[in-house]
This record gives C-alpha cells, sequence and structure tokens, in this order.
C-alpha cells in the first residue's frame, strides 16, 4: 500500500479523506484497539471483553468471531486485522487449560507487535454485577498507579506504560471540572495487579477544592502476571521518536536574574572613540590665538637649549 | 472582655480552617508523580501487605484510591481555570508521560521539479478564483473539472485555419492534443513520485534490464538524440560516433510529373524489350538458385529424417515405414514439379 500510495490517487473526496485519516500524522489521535477473542473462550472472558469494550467505547472495535491463533507465537493474523481496522492497541482473551481466563494486552508500531502482555484473570466482578450508576460513555478517566513495582521491575513498568496508553482516552487541552468522575485505580501487590473502577463524588470542603468519595462501579479485577514478549530497546526508542516539528522553538537571547527581569544582548560593531560625538561646552573650545602661543613658546625653549 | 472574645473568634476561625483542610489533605510518605496532562498519579509508596490482608480487601484498596484520588484533584484543581459556556474548565498542560506513537512520524514529501525551480526562480503561488465566467454560457463555471468554463473540446462550431489541412478532423485534433496533455501529466506526476522515492526508472528506449545490448543502447541514443525541440537537427556527435545508417526515407518515389524525356526512354525500352524474343533470363542466375534451393530441401530433408528416425526408435511397426515412404515420395514430387518451373520461362 505504501508503494502505490502517491501512485493511485483516489477518485472522490470522500476516498481522499478516508486516506488522510489512515496515514501518519504529527500529532496522532486516540489510538482504538481491537478486542478479540481466541479459540476457546470462557464465560468470565467473555464477559470481561465486552466490561472493558465499554470502558473504551468509541474507541475500540469488538469482534464476535473466535480466532485461532496464538499472539505469542505468530502474530501476523493481528498485524493483519490492525492494518485494515487501523487500531495500534489489541486486548485477546482466551482460555484453556493451561491457561485459565488468559488476557493479552498488547500494542503495535508501524503495524508490527511491539509490546505483548499476558494477565490471567484470578477473580472479576462485572459492570452487571455491581448495581450502581455508572458514569456516561466517553468520559475521560483519572488513572492512579500504586505500589513501588510500578516503578521497580521492568516488566511492571512495561505494563504500565501499556495500561495507560490502553486507558487514557484522547488528549484534551481543558477538562471540565464537574465532570472528572471516572477513576481507574491499579495497585501492585505481591505480585498481583488489583484494577478497580470508581466513580468519584465531589463533596463539599471548605475551600475551593473538593473532597473525594469513591464509590465502585465498573469492572473489578484481581491480574496475575504471566509471560510477556517486550519490544527490544531500540524498537521502543524508535517508537518514542517525535517528528522535529513538534519541538517548542527555543527563543534565543532571553535571560532572567534573580529578580525576574527580562535581559537581552544586543551586539554592536566597534566603535571608534575618539569621534565620539559628546556635549559641546564652550569653554573648552580650543581657539586658534591659544595655539599659536605655545607653539612659540616651544621653540624659544629649544633655542635657549642649544645655546646653554 | 472585647479582647478575649476576639481571641476566642480567631481561635475558632483557625480551628475551622484546620478541619476544612484536613478534609482535602492527605499524608503521605513520599510524595506521588503527578501527569496532570494525562489525568495520571503514581504513587510510589509501599502498600502494606499487612494492613492489606488484616482489613477487607475492598475497603482497603478504596481507602488508598480515595487518598490517591484526592491529590490528583488537588493537583487538578491548582491549575488556571476559565468559564466556557456555563462550565468551568481547567486548561491541561501537556502529557508529560513518554508513550509510543502509533505510526512513524511522517517524512516532509520532496519537492517537485516545478517547486524546485519556483523555489529558485522567486516564483509564489498565486491564489486563483474557483469560478471563472464563462461567455458562451453566461453563468460562472468552474476554472477546471465538470462543466468547466471555456472548454475547447466542447465546442460546437470550430473554424478551419488557413493553414490546415482541409480534410483534418478538427474537433477530433482536440481531443487527442488534450489527451497528450493529460498523458504528459501523468508521466510527470509519475516521474515526480519516483524521484521522490529513489526508485530507478529507466530513460526512454531502454528497457529496466541490468545490461543493455549494443543495439538497444544504440536505439537508447538515437531516442534520446532526436528527442528536443529540432528533431535532434542540431545535436552535435560525440568524437567517435558514426553516423546512423538506414536513416534515409524507407522508399523514393519519382514526382508524378517530373522529367518527360526520361520517362519515355524508359518506356521504349520497355517495349522493346517486350518485342523482342529473347528470353530475359539470366542462364547462370537461375541455376545458382536451383542448385541452391536443392541444397535447402536436402538439408531439411536430412534433418526431418534424422528427428523422425530418435522419434521411431520406440516404435518399429510398418506405420512409421509408410510414414517414412509417404515422406519421401511427397519430397520427390516436389523437387520434380520444381525443376519443371524453369523450363516454362
Amino acid at each position: 500500500m505504501t508503494q502505490l500510495d502517491g501512485v493511485v490517487k483516489p477518485k472522490s473526496k470522500r476516498s481522499k479523506r478516508f486516506l488522510e485519516s489512515r496515514a501518519p500524522k504529527l500529532t496522532e489521535d486516540v489510538k482504538s484497539a481491537m478486542i478479540m477473542k481466541g479459540g476457546n473462550t470462557s464465560l468470565t472472558v467473555t464477559q470481561a471483553l465486552k466490561d472493558i469494550y465499554s470502558l473504551k467505547k468509541p474507541n475500540a472495535v469488538l469482534y464476535k468471531k473466535k480466532n485461532i491463533t496464538r499472539p505469542f507465537e505468530d502474530s501476523t493474523s493481528l498485524e493483519f486485522f490492525s492494518k485494515k481496522t487501523d487500531c495500534s492497541l489489541f486486548l485477546f482473551g482466551s482460555h484453556n487449560k493451561k491457561r485459565p481466563n488468559n488476557f493479552i494486552f498488547g500494542r503495535l508500531f508501524d503495524f508490527h507487535v511491539l509490546d505483548m502482555i499476558e494477565l490471567g484473570i484470578e477473580k472479576y466482578v462485572s459492570l452487571s454485577d455491581i448495581k450502581t450508576s455508572k458514569c456516561p460513555e466517553g468520559t475521560k478517566p483519572m488513572l492512579v498507579f500504586a505500589g513501588e513495582a510500578f516503578d521497580t521491575d521492568n516488566d511492571h513498568k512495561r505494563l504500565k506504560s501499556l495500561l495507560i496508553d490502553f486507558f487514557r482516552g484522547p488528549t484534551v487541552s481543558a477538562v471540565r471540572l464537574a465532570g472528572l468522575e471516572h477513576v481507574l485505580h491499579f495497585t501492585a501487590l505481591e505480585g498481583k495487579i488489583y484494577m478497580r473502577s470508581y466513580r468519584s463524588l465531589l463533596k463539599k470542603s471548605g475551600c475551593r477544592t473538593p473532597r473525594i468519595e469513591l464509590e465502585e462501579i465498573g469492572p473489578s479485577f484481581d491480574f496475575v502476571l504471566r509471560r510477556t514478549h517486550l519490544a527490544s530497546d531500540d524498537l521502543y526508542k524508535l517508537a518514542h521518536r517525535q517528528p522535529k516539528a513538534l519541538k517548542p522553538k527555543k527563543k534565543k537571547n532571553i535571560s532572567h536574574d534573580a529578580f525576574g527581569t527580562k535581559f537581552g544582548r544586543v551586539h554592536m560593531q566597534k566603535q571608534d572613540l575618539s569621534k565620539l560625538q559628546t556635549r559641546k561646552m564652550k569653554g573648552l573650545k580650543k581657539r586658534r590665538g591659544e595655539v599659536v602661543v605655545e607653539d612659540q613658546d616651544v621653540q624659544a625653549a629649544k633655542v635657549a637649549k642649544v645655546d646653554g | 472582655m472585647a479582647a478575649c472574645s476576639v481571641e476566642q473568634l480567631l481561635a475558632k476561625a483557625e480551628q475551622e480552617e484546620a478541619e476544612k483542610l484536613k478534609s482535602i489533605s492527605v499524608h503521605k510518605e513520599l510524595d506521588l508523580d503527578f501527569d496532570v496532562g494525562n489525568l495520571l498519579a503514581c504513587d510510589k509508596n509501599r502498600v502494606e501487605s499487612r494492613d492489606f490482608r488484616e482489613q477487607k480487601k475492598e475497603d482497603f484498596l478504596r481507602s488508598l484510591a480515595r487518598d490517591n484520588t484526592q491529590l490528583l484533584i488537588n493537583e487538578i484543581w491548582k491549575l488556571p481555570t476559565e468559564r466556557v459556556e456555563e462550565a468551568i474548565v481547567a486548561k491541561l498542560p501537556e502529557p508529560s508521560t513518554p508513550l509510543p506513537r502509533e505510526k512513524p512520524p511522517p517524512k516532509p514529501r520532496p519537492p517537485t521539479k516545478w517547486e524546485q525551480f519556483a523555489k529558485l526562480k522567486g516564483i509564489q503561488k498565486k491564489k486563483k478564483t474557483n469560478l471563472v465566467w464563462d461567455e458562451n454560457a453566461k453563468e460562472w463555471r468552474r476554472r477546471w473539472g465538470y462543466k468547466r468554463a471555456n472548454d475547447d473540446t466542447k465546442e460546437w462550431l470550430i473554424e478551419v485555419p488557413e493553414t490546415a489541412d482541409p480534410n483534418e478532423d478538427q474537433f477530433a485534433k482536440r481531443v487527442k492534443a488534450k489527451k497528450e496533455r493529460v498523458a504528459k501529466n501523468e508521466l510527470n506526476r509519475l516521474r515526480n513520485i519516483a524521484r521522490a522515492q529513489k526508485v530507478k526508472v529507466p530513460g526512454v528506449g531502454l528497457t529496466s534490464k541490468a545490461q543493455q545490448s549494443k543495439d538497444e543502447l544504440s536505439r537508447a541514443v538515437s531516442v534520446a538524440k532526436t528527442s528536443t525541440a529540432s528533431m535532434g537537427r542540431f545535436q552535435d556527435r560525440l568524437p567517435k560516433e558514426k553516423a546512423p545508417k538506414n536513416q534515409g526515407k524507407k522508399r523514393k518515389f519519382e514526382p508524378l510529373i517530373g522529367d518527360f524525356s526520361s520517362e519515355k526512354q524508359r518506356q521504349l525500352e520497355l517495349l522493346k524489350v517486350m518485342d523482342s524474343k529473347k528470353p530475359k533470363l539470366d542462364i547462370t542466375k537461375a541455376v545458382n538458385k536451383q542448385m541452391r534451393e536443392d541444397d535447402r530441401e536436402e538439408a531439411a530433408a536430412k534433418y526431418k529424417k534424422g528427428a523422425g528416425k530418435k522419434g521411431r526408435k520406440g516404435n518399429m511397426s510398418g506405420k512409421g515405414k509408410g510414414k517414412g515412404g509417404k515422406g519421401k515420395g511427397g519430397k520427390a514430387g516436389g523437387g520434380g514439379k520444381k525443376k519443371g518451373k524453369p523450363g516454362k520461362h
């Protein structure tokens, strides 16, 4: 497709818009996720997939059919699907005797697999089991990660980055303060990862900042970390490379001193100070008569010396 | 008394303030890492597993979540706010967590040949209007595209210019010219793309093979030479380059009304030859020709025989013999027939 990008011109404005939406851009939009089932799935897995789909609602595709593939061995079908739907995140759910209730979270870079992390579901409470009013679909959630494992262990660090990527939603410049309802809380403890989803109620406190009370709404998972397939360091660095145009332009020649005064330097050419025009003072003006007198004196002095 | 009451009031006020602040303050050993652009908070404090096991899990997690969320909300409330259509909105900063991209950043497209030339000459792009006044249709029409203004292929009446051939189809000529322009534009577009992607495109007259043969190269050279405005008439030749042969007219005809005397001469000679009883036949030439033909036939027969024999090694049957006999007979007959021909003349 990339070879024929410029050669085959789109015939209508609609197809042109479609191709432009799929082309690489300077600032990218939300990453969409594909949620799919493996060869064999249990009730837990199917319900869990549906719940996560509802969490990620407008930017996700839920596939109904089962796909008999093993992502850790052969990722070609995943890459094909991502090319077709232009999704760069995926969630693959499966169930077999060896790995019961299995979730594989993954992301792709340039339609090739970047990271894949396999999590096993130990305990699961679905959305429908918790009978409270839910947040509207598409609200940007607040993400909280707790536990020192998310900072120390390499696998957990990648998992944290992957979960942020998965759940963060569109990047916005401003957020409505009353609309900060949804909170996703991840805790890493004793080798397990607990994911809870709460609805935050802003209560009155004396001052401007409200007091938070949480009410559990969403699906709650108890994950256990199984296999991982992480990208090599250079591929990971390549995926992070930002285009130069996005870097903020540095303004040169601006410096601040301790008081906050703004300074800049002005560069001048070399000045001939003898030709400097200063204020004119009439009294210091040199007169012609004086000059002549001085010369004569000098000459007389010279003559005197010779005689002597 | 007044002083006491004032002190009391102040103390009360302080207490109330402290209570209010208590409700939103959370004590943590290590400060959290905030990425407000992503609405993200990371708590690096150790989660005490003892507390976890003592209490009920859910309550412990909920209280932990409440504390962390409170701190995050405190951070968000510190941001500058503005009012947008009856809602108070906080302006978020840029997200600070580095996350991998979806696709590699787009490469800037290298300038096309025209763009390079325009930059060199300092030619600016002039913004043109989309609609142009069409005099014939007396309305505003597109500058280009479907139903364009002043479309010269769509005219119903074309005056034949004086210098043109009266039998030429002027309408077809205009359509053909447009097709040529479209094809040229398409070719240039593809060449620009090939140059941008650094794909090697063979020049005119050359095929995309690694090694070219001598005559292919010479053909390519001649094509390149004639592709100038004056059809290669003023192109200098390389020092050792020879003039290409087979360059003149393929057939030459005498003019219709030319030299009358030579025409008369030629026609009288022809009549003389027709009258004379001498056979207009060069014996030696005829005999040589016949001998050559015979040799060729024999060679062909030998070849066929040899090939046939090899094939027939498998099945030695009467059929094969019959075929061979027929073949020979046929060939003998053919040879005999041919020998008869010169006698007729």
